[in-house]
C-alpha cells in the first residue's frame, strides 16, 4: 500500500522592531537574563498593554508579499494558559480577526514549483525562555513581549522535502521585505508542524500530529522524514495514528508523545479588553502595497532580462537578498553584469563559503569589485593576476586601482616588448620550436607559457599567442 | 487649629487654609496619623499607613508651596485604595497571594495627583481584589462604618469610604467595577464618582474586569470630587481604553440651581426588596432637584433586569484571565517546595486567594469555557450592548438620571457573609452604569432613623462627569448639611 502525506505548519517569526509588542523594552538577543524587562513584559500588577504600530506595519507588509487579504479590522484575544514562560498566563494574539488572510508562497524545490497555500498570518506577544538547571529552572524575560508573526499554512506539502524548500522561500520573502533577523540560532524562526498520512485513493485527509518548537528547518525536514514513516508504519500494521502533540528530539532522532488530544488546552479566548482593535484605512494598506520590496521572482526575472545574466546565475544571487544586493551595486558601477556575475559564482561563493563570512560584512565593496572587472575589461589586468587581487580584496579589502599602479602589476601589451620576449623565448627552446612547426600543435601551449614567466605574469597572454603564431608562422630565426 | 479641626476639613478648605498659612501639610499629615493611630484599631479603614514617607512629601510640599510653586493638590494628604500601585508601597490588593509585593510604578493615577503636589497617606482596606460590597472579603481585617460601627462599610472601596466618613482622610481613590465606589459612599455617607470608562486612565489599577473597571475619587463634598476629578481625566498612552475627550473645568462649572437641567426617574427603579427609607429619601430628593428648576421625566431602561447577571459573566470571565498572573513565579507569595510548576500554580493560588476570588475565577472560567462560551459570555455581551442602548435612548431626552444607589442602607458586618446571591443583588442599581460605560455619583440624600446614610445615584452620559456633579453640587448645597451628613 501507497501512502500520502499531508503537512501544514504554523511558522512563528520574530520581528525586527526596536520595542517590544506592548511596552518600549529593547527587542535584544543574547543580553544578560531578565535586562530587559518592566512591569508590562513582567506581568505586573497593573501594567497594561500598548500596542507596537510598527509590529502591525510589519506584519501587513508580509501578508502583502504574498498576496494576503488584509483585514481593515482586526482585533487582539487573550489566550489562557498556565506555564511559567508567560508572565500573564494568558497570551495576547488574534483568534477570529487576524490582520492578513489567504496568500501564497511558491516554493522552488528543484523538481518543479510548488504552491502553498497560507491561511492566515497573526500577530501576538513572543513568550520567555525557561532555561532547566540540575536543581532549578530558569527564566528569561527578555524574549517575553517581543512581537511575534504567526504565519499558518494549509496542509498542502506532500513530502518532507516540500515543507523544507517552502521555508526556505518563506525565509527569502521575509529577507526581501525586510521584516525579520531570519537569524535561525537566534530563534527569529520557529516552527509548528502538522502532518498527517492516509492511504493512497483517500480523499480525507488522515489523523494529524503536531510537532512543537523546530527551530532548524533541517530539523523540520529530519523531524517529519521520522514522523511521516512512523504514521505510516503505524498504518501498515493495522493502527491507527493517535491524534497527539508529540515533541522531536534532534539528538536521538526521534518524536515521543508529549500530550493526547483528550489533554488538549482549553484557551479560553476572549476579546482582550485593554487593547482597541485594529482598524486599518484603505488608503494606509494601499500606501504600503506601494512601497513593497520587490518579490524574489520579480527580480530574478528582471536580473535575467536586465543584465543577460543566465537564469541560473540569477537564481543564486537572489536566494540570498544581500548577495543580489551586492551584485546589483557592482554591475552598476562596472558596466559589465555577466562579469560581475561570473565573479561572484565562482570567487566570491567559493571564498564566501570557505571562510564562512557574511556577504555583508565582507571588505571587498562592490566598487572596488567592479574597479576590478573594468581592469579585465580594460585589459590592464590579465585574469589571473586579477584572480589574485580579488582573494586579497576579500581578505583586507583596498582599491584595486591603487594597487595595480603601486605595484606595477598592469598587462603588458606592447608589442615590441612582447615581441622581443617571443623571440628570445623561441631561441631558448629550439625543441618545441621545431616540434610545432613538424605539426605539433599543443608545443604553442608551451612556448606561451615560457613567454609569460618571462613577462613575471603580467605579458597580455592573448598578444603573447598572435606574437607567437606569427613568428612560428613566419618561420623566421 | 487643632488635630480635629483639621481632620475635618474638606480639599478646598484646607486647600483655603494652606494658602492662608492656618496651617501646613505636615500639620494635616500628623493630624490625620494620630487620629489613625487612635481609631483605626476600631475601624479598620486603612491596610498600612507610611507616616515617615507621607511626611517627608508634605514637608517637600510645604517647600514648594512657600516657594510659589505648588500644584492644585499640593499638600493634600489623600489614602488610596490597596489596588493602587504607589511605587515602593506595597499593593496587596487585601489578598495573601500579594504578601511581600512592592510596587515598583506609579499609577497613571497615582503619578497625576503627585504632579499636583498630593501627599499619599496611606492604604485603604477593599474586599480582596475589589470583589465585593462589604470589605468584608479582605483577607487582612474587618473594617467597620463610621457611622454605626456594627455595620460594614460597603465595598469593595470600604476602607476609602470610611477613611473618608470617618475623619481618618480627607479624601481617597477608590476604583468602581460594579458600583465599589458608589455603594461605600453611600453607606458611609460621603460622596462618590465613578468616571466614564475611559475618562481615567487604568495604567496601574490592579484589574479585576478591564472592560469595566474604573478609578475615581471619594470625597467629604461634591465640589472636592470635581477637583480630583479634573486631575485624574485625561487620555493616557499607557492605557489605550483611555478616551482623548476635552476636560472641562467641572468646579469651576458647579451651579446650585438646576434651571435648564432635564432629569430622569427609570421606571424600573420600584424593585422588589427597595428599602422604603431609602425609597421615601430618593424621592425627597427628586422633588428637592424640581424645586431646583429641573425638569423630571419618567424614561424606561428595559434591560435592567439583566444587568446583575449580565454582569457577573462579563466581570468574572475577564477576572478570570486578570487574575491569572498570581502565580508565585514572579513576585508575592509563593507556595514552599513545590513539585513542579503545576503544582506551584495549585498551592500558592489555593493558599492564597479567599473564597469569594476563587468563585468568581471558577465562575469566569465556566463562562469562557468551549461548549459554554457562546450561551455565557456571548450572550452577556450582546445584553450589554442592549443596556448600553437603554442608556443612549435614556439621554437622548435627559441629562441625567436619578435612581438609589443602593436598594437599602448598609447591612450588619456578617448579615449576607453565607449568602453570596443576595450580596450580587445589592448591586442592580450600580452595575448598569459599569456595563454601559457612562458617569455615575453617590452623594448622600438623607439617613434612616438608625442613623445609616442613604445614597442618591445620578447617572450621567459618557464623558460628561460635568452633568453628573452639578446635579450632585445643586443637592448637596441645597440640603446644607455639610459632609458629616
Amino acid at each position: 500500500m501507497n501512502y500520502r502525506i499531508s503537512i501544514g505548519l504554523e511558522v512563528h517569526v520574530q520581528l525586527q522592531t526596536r520595542s517590544k509588542m506592548f511596552c518600549g523594552c529593547a527587542v535584544a538577543f543574547g543580553a544578560a537574563p531578565n535586562t530587559h524587562v518592566c512591569p508590562v513584559c513582567l506581568g505586573y500588577p497593573g501594567a497594561m498593554p500598548a500596542m507596537n504600530r510598527e509590529a502591525v506595519v510589519l506584519t501587513v507588509r508580509t501578508g502583502l508579499m504574498i498576496g494576503s487579504t488584509i483585514s481593515t479590522y482586526s482585533k487582539f484575544d487573550r489566550k489562557s494558559y498556565f506555564y511559567p514562560d508567560m508572565p500573564k498566563n494568558y497570551q495576547i494574539t488574534q483568534y477570529d480577526r487576524p490582520l492578513c488572510e489567504n496568500g501564497t508562497v511558491v516554493a522552488d524545490g528543484g523538481d518543479g514549483a510548488k504552491t502553498v497555500r497560507i491561511r492566515r498570518i497573526h500577530l501576538e506577544e513572543d513568550v520567555a525562555k525557561n532555561t532547566h538547571f540540575a536543581q532549578a529552572s530558569g527564566v528569561d524575560f527578555n524574549r517575553a513581549g517581543v512581537p511575534l508573526m504567526e504565519i499558518v499554512t494549509q496542509p498542502d506539502m506532500t513530502s518532507p522535502e516540500d515543507a523544507f524548500h517552502f521555508l526556505l522561500a518563506l525565509k527569502q520573502i521575509l529577507q526581501y521585505a525586510d521584516v525579520s533577523g531570519c537569524n535561525l540560532e537566534e530563534g527569529n524562526i520557529r516552527c509548528d508542524v502538522n502532518c498527517s498520512v492516509r492511504p493512497e485513493g483517500q480523499e480525507e485527509l488522515g489523523t494529524k500530529t503536531e510537532l512543537k518548537n523546530l527551530n532548524t528547518f533541517k530539523g523540520v525536514l529530519h523531524a517529519l522524514k521520522y514522523e511521516s514513516e512512523r504514521q505510516m508504519e503505524v498504518l501498515r500494521t493495522g493502527g491507527r495514528v493517535a491524534q497527539e502533540t508529540r515533541r522531536w528530539d534532534a539528538d536521538a532522532g526521534e518524536t515521543y508523545s508529549m500530550r493526547s488530544k483528550e489533554d488538549a488546552h482549553d484557551y479560553r479566548y476572549f476579546p482582550e479588553p485593554d487593547l482597541m482593535p485594529v482598524v486599518l484605512t484603505e488608503g494606509e494598506v494601499d500606501a504600503w502595497r506601494a512601497a513593497l520590496p520587490e518579490m524574489p521572482g520579480d527580480r530574478r526575472t528582471r536580473l535575467v532580462r536586465d543584465h543577460g545574466i543566465p537564469e541560473y546565475d540569477a537564481g543564486v544571487l537572489v536566494a540570498d537578498k544581500a548577495l543580489a544586493d551586492y551584485f546589483e551595486a557592482a554591475a552598476k558601477l562596472a558596466q559589465n553584469a555577466k562579469a560581475v556575475s561570473n565573479w561572484m559564482m565562482t570567487e566570491m561563493l567559493r571564498l564566501l563559503g570557505e571562510t564562512e563570512r557574511d556577504i555583508r560584512t565582507v571588505p571587498i565593496t562592490p566598487a572596488a569589485l567592479a574597479s576590478l572587472v573594468k581592469l579585465v575589461d580594460a585589459r590592464t589586468l590579465n585574469s589571473n593576476t586579477a584572480k589574485e587581487i580579488f582573494a586579497e580584496l576579500f581578505a583586507t579589502g583596498g582599491d584595486p586601482d591603487a594597487m595595480v599602479k603601486q605595484r606595477g602589476l598592469a598587462q603588458v601589451s606592447d608589442r615590441g616588448a612582447i615581441g622581443a620576449l617571443v623571440d628570445a623565448a623561441m631561441a631558448e627552446n629550439p625543441g618545441p620550436v621545431a616540434d610545432f612547426r613538424g605539426g605539433k600543435v599543443a608545443a604553442a601551449k608551451f612556448l606561451v607559457g615560457q613567454v609569460m614567466k618571462k613577462s613575471k605574469g603580467k605579458a597580455d597572454p592573448q598578444l603573447v599567442a598572435k606574437l607567437l603564431e606569427e613568428k612560428l608562422a613566419g618561420g623566421g630565426m | 487649629m487643632t488635630a480635629a479641626e483639621l481632620n475635618a476639613l474638606t480639599v478646598h478648605d484646607a486647600l483655603a487654609r494652606l494658602d492662608n498659612g492656618d496651617c501646613t501639610s505636615v500639620d494635616l499629615v500628623d493630624a490625620l496619623a494620630a487620629e489613625i493611630q487612635t481609631r483605626d484599631g476600631d475601624l479598620g479603614a486603612f491596610v498600612s499607613v507610611d507616616v515617615d514617607t507621607a511626611r517627608a512629601e508634605a514637608e517637600a510640599a510645604d517647600r514648594a508651596r512657600a516657594a510659589g510653586k505648588g500644584g492644585r493638590l499640593c499638600g493634600i494628604p489623600i489614602a488610596v485604595k490597596d489596588v493602587l500601585n504607589v511605587r515602593g508601597q506595597p499593593c496587596t490588593c487585601a489578598s495573601r497571594i500579594l504578601d511581600g509585593y512592592v510596587a515598583p510604578y506609579d499609577a497613571t493615577a497615582i503619578a497625576r495627583l503627585r504632579a499636583e503636589g498630593a501627599v499619599f497617606l496611606g492604604r485603604t482596606n477593599m474586599d480582596e481584589f475589589a470583589m465585593g460590597g462589604s470589605t468584608e472579603n479582605s483577607a487582612l481585617h474587618v473594617t467597620r462604618n463610621p457611622r454605626n460601627r456594627a455595620y460594614v462599610p460597603g465595598g469593595s472601596s470600604g476602607g476609602s469610604a470610611a477613611a473618608v466618613a470617618g475623619g481618618l482622610a480627607l479624601c481617597a481613590l477608590g476604583t468602581d467595577t460594579g458600583g465599589s465606589i458608589r455603594q461605600p459612599a453611600a453607606f458611609c455617607g460621603c460622596v462618590g464618582l465613578k468616571p466614564s470608562y475611559g475618562r481615567v486612565s487604568r495604567y496601574g489599577l490592579t484589574a479585576f474586569a478591564s472592560s469595566l473597571d474604573q478609578i475615581g475619587p471619594m470625597t467629604r463634598t461634591v465640589r472636592d470630587a470635581a477637583l480630583l476629578q479634573e486631575i485624574l481625566s485625561g487620555v493616557d498612552p499607557l492605557d489605550a481604553t483611555s478616551v482623548a475627550a476635552p476636560v472641562p473645568p467641572y468646579a469651576a462649572q458647579l451651579t446650585t440651581d438646576l434651571r435648564g437641567v432635564t432629569l430622569g426617574v427609570p421606571a424600573e427603579y420600584g424593585v422588589e426588596g427597595l428599602d422604603a427609607g431609602v425609597d421615601k429619601a430618593v424621592r425627597e430628593a427628586i422633588a428637592r432637584c424640581r424645586a431646583l428648576g429641573a425638569r423630571v421625566v419618567e424614561v424606561s431602561l428595559p434591560h435592567t433586569a439583566y444587568a446583575i447577571a449580565t454582569y457577573y459573566i462579563v466581570a468574572t470571565a475577564e477576572a478570570s484571565a486578570n487574575l491569572a498572573r498570581f502565580d508565585g513565579v514572579r513576585y508575592g507569595k509563593r507556595c514552599a517546595d513545590a513539585q513542579d510548576p503545576l503544582d506551584l500554580y495549585k498551592r500558592t493560588r489555593a493558599a492564597g486567594f479567599g473564597p469569594e476570588v476563587k468563585r468568581r475565577i471558577i465562575l469566569g472560567t465556566y463562562v469562557l469555557s468551549s461548549g459554554y462560551h457562546h450561551a455565557y459570555y456571548l450572550k452577556a455581551q450582546k445584553v450589554r450592548t442592549l443596556i448600553r442602548r437603554d442608556f443612549e435612548q435614556a439621554f437622548a431626552v435627559c441629562d441625567a438620571l436619578l435612581t438609589p444607589c443602593t436598594p437599602t442602607p448598609a447591612f450588619r458586618i456578617g448579615e449576607k457573609t453565607q449568602d453570596p446571591l443576595q450580596m450580587y443583588l445589592g448591586d442592580i442599581f450600580t452595575v448598569t452604569a459599569n456595563l454601559a460605560g457612562i458617569a455615575g455619583l453617590s452623594v448622600p440624600c438623607g439617613a434612616t432613623p438608625e442613623g445609616l446614610p442613604i445614597g442618591l445615584q445620578i447617572l450621567g452620559p459618557a464623558m460628561k462627569e460635568e452633568n453628573v456633579l452639578r446635579v450632585g453640587h445643586a443637592n448637596e448645597t441645597a440640603r446644607g448639611e455639610g459632609w458629616i451628613g
